[in-house]
């Protein structure tokens, strides 16, 4: 029988232990520090480890808590960041060469509340260059290897925030998700993984990719955590002008009042082809006992799905091909002398940026050029309005929708490594709530027979966080899932 | 020959605001600080930073397009204008595209002895640029092989201002230019200085016979750096324009360099293909809807613009166009105006003073009024001084040189250079005898009827009186004196 080890427990156990006097934040710490110590040479979830940071900020956690002082609900608590998250002093590389060695001058504003309120960084999380990816496997330092199964992919591109999450190399992380990317690995990961509503969290600091989608979002291992840790990162920042007015609230409020007389609705284009046979089979039991708790379930046709992928693929990489002009070798990162400064920014270019980040430039670029922005991203942005009117029309006769997270389960590293577009298809569930704004959330439904993690999303309206919370709070309770990757059940 | 061509231009002109702080970041916005010394991660493009837009520069826009009778769009959009340069930290320039804030307004200028309307088709808000330097003598890039980019400009807000292609003549543009530049001064938007860079302006320029009514092939013109150099380059190119059309050698759509030194024109080295800037929305900017009470209460607060102050000069006062113009043309010169004026001196006298001598003397030092040591007393003074005969105007004209460079009341002028005229009869009647005695034949010609044989006898008691003799008094006893026996 195995030691049920701190690095394997929830942050909000943890913080209890912590308050009770049962555990220290140190032992939290060097519990973690040894979980990352053992497996990470397997999993490679890491880019940058920060152990001394993380000791120096448990210690002065503990002595602050042994003074009596009433601290915030993360403090003391071992957090990973991905690594398209500003850290000041501290490495930020995206994923990609043309960052390798670059140390920003200024603290990303979701990484600056959270260290306020006291939390431990143990390091940056490998990710998908420039997060472009949904596998881990486009990062420019090797990929993340699912500790379910280490031959698969965690998905991407948080996939290091998700596997270390997962595998006790974290307490609970923040990821970012522009079509997918924190509930796609999170679901390919067996952990929560949280895309609160666009503008909920600020953006500053986070490294742009898609500026109208990208979203920081939460991985933790239940819903509780996702609601403690959003408290803390949430709130109008006059750093981001695309962030949203409201009061500062505590999102654990209300989370246990239970889906009785809620209005549950199945997106109906969920369940077609492409989906694995165990995919819905999990998702199809777990949608069978929210009936049995009390909520009013439906089908609900959101028909404008097939469209989302074109229409995202068109607005993402134009977005991300000025997003990324920046990176030229005059100011920072990595330079490659030229002959002249076009000379030197095509090289840098060249060598700093990766193949799919190229891709998407060159797509982007060519979306938004003289006669083809009309059919190309303007089309897109029409499409996108039409998406959002499906979900406002689900959300009238709906509370909450849900689908499966993502068709298929982890698979194998390389598998889609050379069909760039059988890759993209594993974002066809997450993408609509990118390009509405709405909230949604991934919770582990299950194993397949493989013993690979099932994860089924649950969607709410703008701003209705408190709603995903309760639904799947309850859902979570229900299905009782809490089997551990194997790597870990082993220790 | 009457000239069958026709001249047109429009004028591009980019406005560097006097804002605190830079466009979308709180670094200081201020000219010739040490280099990169006012950044921050935001006007440096780094990665993950944002823009937020400056409140200030939003109602300094408004401000400039009410001030130009445009409308202020309900809704505008920021865009990104992307492409790649060194001193644009993020290679894309956040701009506005086809819903800019203020649109269809207009500019009434005096060209050519009357007014014309020079319509304004848009003002929008846009960010600056780092300057770049090139390592090389010239300070031209194609001789370099460095160069250096200091980041203080970047980011700071800039307005754009273009204009119909309403203006015939460099004369016109010149004025155009003039006025803006007073306009933007009154309201207190910005420097406007050219030689600092707070004011640049782009023309372009075509020429087209005048029975039709297309535009001709339009050039462009960059490296404009003051309101001489436009009218100058502007010159140049309408004769070179002439001269192609009259020869029938074709005319290119291009950007052309002014020289400085050779007051010409020259095709720019680079290649003027249209660039593709692919302009899209900035997403990361939510779209300006100004309040319309806002925009209600910064209209009323508006000051008294350059026309306005210009037709109240003429009406309350009764100045010339010209004299208002020239009185008018800044607040410092109308202010000083009423100030003199308000120490009860004649408004016409002050006005002459002011647009001649004075003008004449501030040109020749290359300074401005507010920096000279003339005070409204010392004009006033003067035309008080002169006005009661106490000094000819001749001393009025060398106690202002002297109190330009001393700054010495008139009074004191006045006694130490013994400035005063005589004007006492007894002392006069001596010189007027002598000169009637020594002039036979004038006086004969005058007695005749040829009244202005006068002036001459004046002339020579004032020559006797070394000057200081009080011209009118004495023409007065000339006159008695040849009209007795």
């Amino acid at each position: 029988m195995s030691v049920t080890h701190l690095c394997d427990l929830t942050g909000t156990e943890l913080a209890a232990k912590l308050r009770a006097g049962e555990v220290t934040s140190a032992e939290i710490t060097a519990s973690c520090l040894a979980r990352i110590d053992t497996v990470e040479d397997r999993v490679r979830a890491y880019l940058t480890r920060t152990e001394d940071v993380a000791r120096a900020r448990a210690a002065d956690v503990d002595a602050r808590l042994a003074n009596g002082e009433d601290l915030p609900s993360v403090a003391g608590i071992p957090l990973a960041l991905k690594d398209v998250l500003t850290t000041r002093g501290i490495r930020t590389t995206c994923g990609s060469r043309i960052l390798e060695s670059y140390v920003p001058p200024y603290d990303s504003t979701a990484w600056a509340r959270l260290s306020a309120d006291g939390a431990v960084l143990l390091g940056k999380t490998n990710c998908d260059e420039f997060a472009m990816g949904s596998s881990n496997e486009n990062s420019a330092f090797g990929p993340v290897h699912n500790p379910w199964d280490l031959d698969t992919v965690p998905g991407g591109s948080s996939g290091g925030s998700a596997a270390a999450v997962a595998v006790g190399e974290a307490i609970w992380a923040l990821g970012t998700d522009t079509g997918g990317s924190v509930r796609q690995p999170a679901s390919l990961c067996g952990v929560v993984g949280l895309k609160p509503t666009y503008g909920l969290v600020s953006r500053y600091g986070l490294i742009a990719f898609a500026s109208s989608l990208d979203t920081v979002g939460t991985f933790t291992r239940s819903v509780r955590d996702a609601a403690v840790l959003l408290s803390s990162i949430a709130g109008k920042d006059p750093m981001d002008a695309t962030s949203l007015d409201g009061p500062k609230r505590n999102y654990t409020e209300g989370i246990e009042q239970g889906v009785a007389g809620l209005r549950i609705g199945i997106v109906r284009e969920a369940f077609g082809e492409g989906v694995q046979p165990g995919v819905k089979a999990s998702v199809q039991a777990a949608i069978d006992r929210l009936a049995s708790m009390g909520a009013q379930v439906g089908e609900v046709s959101l028909p404008h799905t097939d469209y989302a992928l074109s229409a995202y693929y068109l607005i993402a990489p134009s977005e991300a091909s000025s997003n990324l002009a920046r990176y030229d070798g005059v100011r920072y990162g990595l330079r490659v002398e030229g002959g002249d400064s076009v000379e030197m920014m095509r090289k840098t270019r060249g060598s700093g940026f990766g193949p799919e980040v190229k891709r998407r430039i060159m797509l982007g670029t060519y979306a938004l050029s003289a006669g083809y922005y009309e059919a190309y991203y303007g089309q897109a942005q029409k499409v996108r309005t039409l998406i959002i009117r499906d979900y406002e029309a689900a959300f009238e006769s709906y509370d909450v929708l849900v689908s499966p997270t993502s068709p298929t389960t982890a698979f194998r590293i390389g598998e889609r490594a050379d069909d760039p577009l059988a890759m993209y298809l594993s974002d066809v569930f997450t993408i609509p709530a990118n390009l509405s704004g709405v909230p949604a959330i991934s919770i582990p439904s299950g194993l397949d027979d493989a013993g690979l993690p099932v994860g089924l999303q649950v969607t709410a309206p703008v701003l209705a966080e408190p709603t995903l919370f309760r639904v799947a709070h309850a859902l979570e309770g229900e299905l009782g899932f809490d089997a551990l990757p194997p790597l870990v059940a082993a220790l | 020959m009457a000239e069958e061509f026709e001249t047109v231009i429009g004028l591009e002109c980019h406005v560097e605001l006097s804002t605190e702080t830079k466009m979308f970041c709180g670094c200081r916005n201020e000219f010739g600080a040490p280099p990169n010394t006012n950044v921050c991660p935001v006007c440096l493009g780094h990665p993950g930073s944002l823009p937020v837009p400056n409140e200030k520069a939003i109602e300094y826009i408004v401000r400039i397009g009410l001030a130009l009778d445009c409308s202020i769009a309900p809704h505008s959009l920021f865009h990104r204008k992307n492409y790649f340069y060194p001193d644009m930290p993020k290679n894309f320039q956040i701009s506005q595209y086809d819903l800019p804030v203020c649109v269809a307004g207009h500019l009434d200028v005096e060209v050519d002895g009357g007014t014309r309307r020079i319509g304004i088709t848009r003002v929008h808000m846009e960010e600056d640029t780092g300057k770049t330097t090139h390592g090389s003598a010239s300070g031209r890039i194609h001789e370099a092989d460095h160069a250096l980019v200091d980041y203080n400009r970047a980011g700071v807000p800039l307005v754009e201002v273009v204009s119909e292609p309403d203006m015939r003549s460099p004369e016109g543009a010149r004025a155009y230019l003039t006025e803006l530049r007073a306009t933007l001064e009154a309201l207190g938007v910005s420097d406007v200085r050219m030689e600092e860079g707070s004011l640049r302006c782009d023309a372009n320029i075509s020429t087209r016979r005048k029975s039709s009514s297309d535009l001709g092939v339009k050039v462009e013109i960059k490296n404009l750096n003051s309101i001489r150099s436009l009218e100058r380059a502007l010159k140049y190119e309408e004769e070179r324009q002439r001269a192609a059309l009259r020869n029938a050698e074709p005319l290119v759509q291009e950007t052309r360099h002014f020289d400085e030194d050779r007051g010409t024109t020259q095709t720019l080295r680079s290649k003027e293909e249209a660039f593709d800037y692919r302009y899209f929305p900035e997403p990361d900017l939510p779209p300006l809807e100004p309040d319309p009470k806002w925009v209600e209460r910064i209209r009323v607060s508006l000051p008294e613009l350059p026309a306005a102050r210009r037709a109240r000069l003429t009406r309350d006062f009764d100045l010339k166009l010209a004299q208002a113009l020239l009185v008018g043309e800044s607040k410092a010169s109308a202010d000083f105006f009423e100030e003199t004026v308000g120490l009860s001196a004649a408004p016409v006298a002050v006005a002459h003073w002011m647009t001649q001598d004075l003008a004449g003397l501030l040109n020749k030092a290359k300074i401005e009024l507010d920096a000279s040591k003339i005070t409204p007393q010392h004009v006033a003074d003067l035309v008080h001084l002169v006005e009661d005969g106490t000094i000819s105007n001749a001393g009025a004209k060398q106690a202002l040189e002297d109190a330009f460079e001393s700054g010495d009341p008139v009074e004191d002028i006045v006694e130490r250079r013994g400035l005063r005229q005589v004007t006492d009869t007894s002392a006069l009647q001596a010189w007027v005898d002598e000169a009637i005695a020594e002039n036979p034949v004038p006086v004969e010609q005058f007695r005749g009827g040829k009244e202005a044989i006068l002036g001459f006898l004046v002339g020579q008691v004032m020559k006797k009186s070394g000057g200081s003799a009080n011209p009118k008094v004495v023409s007065d006893l000339v006159r008695e004196r040849l009209s007795g026996t």
